[in-house]
């Protein structure tokens, strides 16, 4: 066993839980491949959908969109997609902004583009799903 | 080989073709009006351009990300496997970006 040189209670894990330049330790890191992963087994589906669409009209793309699996495959990319961009763009930003103040609002700028984005493209999905 | 960098670069430009993709989705939504402007934007030549340039992007972010997945599970780090990873994902994305269009044309007869 390699003891500490100063007695500590805390574990090597705690100690560097929520450190990084983000501060949210590798939990990111496991997200990012997580979302990668689904995007991969995804993206035919979703490129064959997109092709539907884009030879239909907006009645035509309403009506693509009432069928519940195609509808629950576009959330998920959506869902995925989102979340795989804001970690992304955040590593950007955490490599070239290094004004701490320019950091922090950049990072929330990316956190509020990446939801409003995810949740307009949702809440158009559920629109047109739900035949409203 | 510097492929790094474009991996990084089309992911910034997916981030913000996003932006296409749920202005396209909204319109869809909104009714036949909003969805023809969205069309009439696609079918136009700068329009073409952003979602050709769009696919090729989305299909070389996902090699180039396969390629990163090989190496986080401690694969393919020989160099002439890393040459081999890097041409493919180059080589793949243009050709399947290529492959997307032709289908796009075929089936659709329009490619917006």
């Amino acid at each position: 066993m390699n003891a500490p040189k100063s007695p500590s209670m805390r574990t090597p894990l705690a100690r560097v839980r929520a450190l990084g330049s983000s501060h949210s330790g590798t939990s990111d890191f496991w997200r990012q491949r997580l979302t990668a992963v689904a995007m991969t087994l995804l993206i035919v589906p979703v490129i064959v959908v997109v092709l539907m669409l884009l030879g239909s009209n907006q009645a035509g793309a309403k009506q693509i969109f009432s069928s519940v699996p195609i509808a629950i495959i576009m959330l998920l990319f959506i869902l995925a997609s989102a979340w795989h961009m804001k970690i992304g763009m955040q590593v950007v930003i955490e490599d070239y902004v290094h004004n701490e103040k320019i950091k922090l609002a950049s990072v929330m700028a990316n956190n509020f583009f990446c939801i409003a984005v995810a949740l307009a493209s949702i809440y158009a999905i559920l629109k047109m799903s739900s035949g409203v | 080989m510097a492929l790094s960098i474009v991996h990084r670069a089309t992911g910034v430009a997916l981030y913000f073709g996003t932006l296409l993709l749920a202005w396209w989705l909204i319109a869809a939504a909104s009714g036949p009006g909003a969805y023809a402007n969205v069309q009439a934007f696609t079918g136009s030549f700068i329009g073409k351009l952003i979602v050709f340039g769009y696919t090729w992007a989305l299909m070389h972010h996902l090699l180039s990300g396969l390629r990163h997945l090989v190496w986080d599970l401690g694969y393919g780090f020989k160099a002439n496997e890393r040459e081999a990873l890097t041409w493919g994902a180059l080589i793949g994305g243009i050709s399947l970006t290529i492959l997307v269009w032709i289908i796009a044309y075929m089936t659709i007869g329009g490619g917006r």
